[in-house]
């Protein structure tokens, strides 16, 4: 019922009757580019907002409360005042690389959700290598990690920096084979394609017990892989300070902050896409008239409802568990998720082999 | 052999059962955030907030409708004050009724700035006349307004109060 | 140019270095402003140096020009989170050097506040332990039900952190005529709620292996530098003052020492989670046999303890504080010295502390409970 398809083709029909074909597919990357720049900051402060005032719920306060309807304002107002701080630059710092490092982060992360499928035909890049690209382009950030760590010229930073380093080389692992058990199932990496093999049901109902198992994986090990809480080595505030972005204020600090948040929707999103149906309406075995009244619920709609409902699971965690040790982050994985993800693999293959999968 | 895979499988499902119990707890709580809520919002409750009885906030020179104190001016409030945060600065003054000299404060000066509100000027009045005061919006933006007169101006011995 | 490019063996490029990292006086998780002066190897410690000062603020001496009486609000100064019970350090000493004897119900008032004030002092711990170790969500609760405390204080004491509550001879004001009912009420409250405290934090794998086997202090260790309080007795060391030298109505309570063998991070969280039982069954055996009387012994407005040395031990929520006063039989102490708890444990981390992670001194400081203003007086 809903398919952007037709209204994204006739925006380029539009744009390439208007135009010469070399101006028209500029302006149609330039439309997609400032969609995608619009986007990201509108996710990054509104999650920032959903994060603050969820945090505050678990923890029994009321949350930013006071600027704008329900404090919804509250974001916006500390964006602009990070605008308009002064850019501090350490002394002895390697200027090109501390520059260098948020933008290497916020390219990763907008990379990633530029392969993120919101709707039928919502989507900027729909290549067949999806789940292979993601995997690979999200790692990257850590290489604005560990430039910010090495170049701030700060002990502090550098440690956290580097069990940065060491945290995302072993959870990136973990992510993968996670996904590779997923894609057993869906038998392909282009994304729009797995969502499609989930029109007669989720991988995560009808993918059996792996199919859990791995989601459950893919969340541990990516939360890992975006340094969020339980996993926040990097920045973890009580031992670090700040981590890699201790000397990072204004502006750049920002740049930090939002690609946080942005790589936990990423992480929500794929989840989403990959286990829970993208943006599939819920059906329930043949109850037509149900079925019905989910098909109604406009597809985006679908989506950020489960998307929200991964975040608000990534919360839950980060505001109810204590942070681990380095080295216990890396036993985890390699004693636990490791061997767990390839038994998983084995399994899923045994089942696929069967052709028990749905 | 099968013991140790045991014994892992054991390890893993009591982490998760540990990890979950904890995740009950937080759970419990945001299903019953609105009520549970512990802050307060404070600069909006205002007329509402009402400060304990004994709270101390600060050091206050009781006046009557008269704009009478009880203050005569012993200083044993300045004595007992361990960081001299009372200053009396008193003189002997003819009564206009009786004619005779009687001891009068001029000013009660009281640093704010420096009281630790511990309460022993108020227990060495021997006329009550000071007593703490529950305001503790003391904020200001110059250390100067802290000292504080605390007699009003005009202000009187009240009647029958013995030196 | 040529002659600073050093060029280094290339075996020397893999080897390590240690390196020296100044943690605080301003860092999150100094719990105020100490300064750790860290020789690092990678993430594994190798020795700590811990720098005090910062909030030095000379209680000691200007006790020496202070009377009797206001003496005693210094000491909330020191270790806020005991206050009441440093005040009543002070006031036992000078009852015990005038040979005062203190009204029964000025006691059981004051025991039943000191062990008030125990438990809100383990749940702030419990709560900044919590965060210390990224469960911040902890401290929130932590700081709810201390907030019930703080609330019996305030409208009893007439404030929520510095109370000044003692005066030597008895108390300030006799209590509020809602102090029992708030108590009751607390306590049927925080039996519900310290269950939940195992819940989130002590039963959690994470939580347990960050702390079990952590930072491990022998019972000669303990004994040898004098860590008192509930990080000793984790040890095994029987330190407990309520227990060893009684004062006011402990002599007369039932409760028990807590006493662990671990002398680990694990075992110094647990033995506060159970004083705070402990103290708990003080206060029920207490609160509701308040004997009538007054609430001051008569003493002279202008105090002068006669000539000579007084010491009075009481146990604080960190450990063993002690009042140590020369008198020359004026109005205000020759020489005051306090035995702070918190100085006696700061000096063990460098020996505790060593080998281990980065992320574990954390852990260790918390389960250690320091107080800055305690150490630095
Ligand atoms: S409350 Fe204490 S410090 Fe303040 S003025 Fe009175 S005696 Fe001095
Ligand atoms: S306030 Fe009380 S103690 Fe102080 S000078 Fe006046 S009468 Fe004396």
């Amino acid at each position: 019922m809903y398919d952007f398809t037709t209204l994204v083709q006739s925006i380029g029909n539009f744009l390439h009757g208007q135009f010469s074909p070399g101006v028209a597919t500029a302006l149609e990357w330039t439309l997609v580019i400032l969609v995608y720049l619009a986007l990201y900051a509108i996710l990054g402060l509104v999650l920032v907002y959903v994060e603050r005032r969820v945090c505050a719920f678990f923890q029994l306060r009321l949350g930013p409360n006071r600027v704008g309807w329900a404090g919804t304002a509250q974001t916006v107002a500390d964006a602009l005042k990070l605008l308009l701080k002064e850019p501090v630059t350490v002394n002895k710092a390697d200027k090109l690389l501390y520059n260098l490092a948020p933008f290497i982060i916020t390219l990763a992360a907008l990379t990633v959700i530029s392969l993120v499928p919101f709707a039928k035909g919502l989507q900027a890049f729909d290549i067949n290598i999806g789940l292979l690209f993601i995997v690979a382009v999200s790692s990257l950030g850590v290489v604005g990690i560990l430039l910010a760590g090495w170049s701030s010229n700060n002990k502090y930073a550098l440690i956290g920096a580097m069990r940065s380093g060491a945290q995302i080389v072993s959870y990136e692992l973990s992510v993968g084979l996670s996904l590779l058990t997923m894609v057993l199932l869906t038998g392909t990496l282009q994304l729009s394609t797995i969502i499609e093999t989930q029109a007669n049901g989720w991988w995560i109902f009808k993918g059996h017990v792996p199919a859990i198992i791995a989601f459950f994986l893919y969340l541990t090990a990516s939360i890992a892989e975006i340094n969020r809480g339980p996993f926040d080595l990097p920045e973890a505030e009580s031992e670090l300070t700040a981590g890699f972005h201790t000397e990072y204020s204004g502006l750049k600090f920002a740049f930090f902050f939002l690609a946080e948040f942005v790589n936990m929707f990423t992480v929500a999103a794929i989840a989403t896409t990959v286990f829970l149906g993208g943006w599939m309406p819920f059906h329930l075995g043949d109850w037509a008239g149900f079925n019905a009244v989910m098909d109604f619920v406009p597809p985006i709609l679908w989506f950020f409802l489960k998307v929200s409902a991964v975040i608000f699971l990534m919360m839950w965690f980060k505001w109810t568990f204590p942070r681990l040790r380095i080295d216990q982050l890396l036993k985890l994985e390699w004693k636990y998720l490791m061997p767990l993800n390839l038994m998983n693999l084995v399994f899923t293959a045994i089942l696929v082999y069967l052709g028990w999968h749905g | 052999m099968f013991r140790a895979i045991y014994e892992y499988f054991k390890e893993i499902l009591l982490a998760i059962r540990g990890l979950i119990n904890g995740m009950r707890i937080t759970g419990k709580y945001i299903a019953h955030a609105r009520k549970e809520i512990i802050t307060q919002e404070y600069p909006d409750n205002r007329d509402t907030l009402q400060m304990f009885d004994r709270f101390r906030g600060e050091v206050v020179l009781l006046h009557n409708e008269n704009n009478e104190h009880r203050c005569t001016g012993c200083s044993a409030c300045e004595v007992a004050c361990p960081n001299g945060s009372i200053e009396i600065i008193w003189a002997r003054r003819e009564d206009p009724e009786t004619g005779k000299k009687k001891k009068q404060i001029e000013t009660f000066v009281y640093h704010l700035s420096m009281c630790t509100m511990c309460n022993l000027c108020i227990l060495a009045c021997p006329t009550d006349a000071i007593k703490m005061g529950h305001d503790f919006e003391h904020a200001v933006f110059d250390r100067s307004q802290l000292t504080k007169v605390l007699n009003r101006p005009g202000s009187k011995l009240e009647k029958g109060v013995e030196e | 140019m040529s002659d600073q490019l050093d060029l280094a063996p290339a075996t020397d490029l893999l080897t390590s270095q240690e390196y020296f990292v100044n943690m605080g006086p301003q860092h999150p998780s100094t719990h105020g402003v100490l300064r750790l002066v860290l020789t690092i190897d990678g993430e594994i410690i190798r020795k700590v140096e811990p720098h005090i000062g910062y909030i030095h603020r000379s209680i000691e001496k200007m006790c020496e020009k202070d009377t009797y009486r206001q003496i005693v609000h210094l000491t909330d100064r020191m270790d806020y989170l005991s206050c009441h019970i440093n005040n009543e350090a002070v006031c036992l000493a000078v009852e015990q050097a005038l040979q005062i004897e203190v009204p029964e119900r000025v006691k059981v008032i004051r025991t039943i506040i000191d062990e008030l004030t125990r438990l809100a002092s383990h749940q702030l711990w419990w709560g900044v332990m919590g965060m210390d170790l990224g469960a911040i969500t902890s401290f929130l609760y932590g700081f709810r039900d201390r907030e019930m405390i703080n609330d019996i204080f305030e409208e009893t004491c007439g404030a929520r952190l510095t109370m000044n509550y003692n005066v030597p001879g008895g108390l300030m004001f006799d209590i509020h005529p809602n102090f029992q009912k708030r108590t009751k009420d607390f306590v049927a409250h925080f039996k519900t709620k310290l269950p939940e405290y195992d819940q989130l934090l002590s039963d959690n794998p994470i939580f347990r292996a960050r702390t079990e086997g952590i930072g491990y202090m022998s019972k000669e260790d303990a004994v040898a530098y004098g860590v008192t309080g509930p990080s000793g007795r984790a040890s095994g060391f029987a330190c407990d003052v309520r227990k060893r030298h009684p004062y006011g109505m402990y002599p007369q309570v039932d409760f028990k020492e807590v006493l662990m063998t671990d002398g680990d991070c694990f075992a110094r969280y647990k033995a506060r989670i159970l004083e705070m039982w402990e103290s708990l069954r003080i206060i029920e055996q207490l609160i509701d046999n308040i004997p009538e009387g007054d609430f001051q012994a008569p003493t002279k407005q202008v105090i002068k303890l006669p000539k000579g040395e007084f010491y009075q031990r009481v146990e604080t929520a960190r450990g063993d504080f002690g009042v140590y006063i020369i008198s020359d039989g004026n109005k205000s102490p020759y020489r005051l010295k306090f035995r702070s708890p918190g100085f006696s444990n700061l000096f063990v981390l460098d020996k505790v502390a060593r080998g281990s992670k980065l992320a574990d001194l954390v852990a260790i400081m918390s389960t250690f409970d320091y107080v800055m203003p305690d150490i630095d007086r």
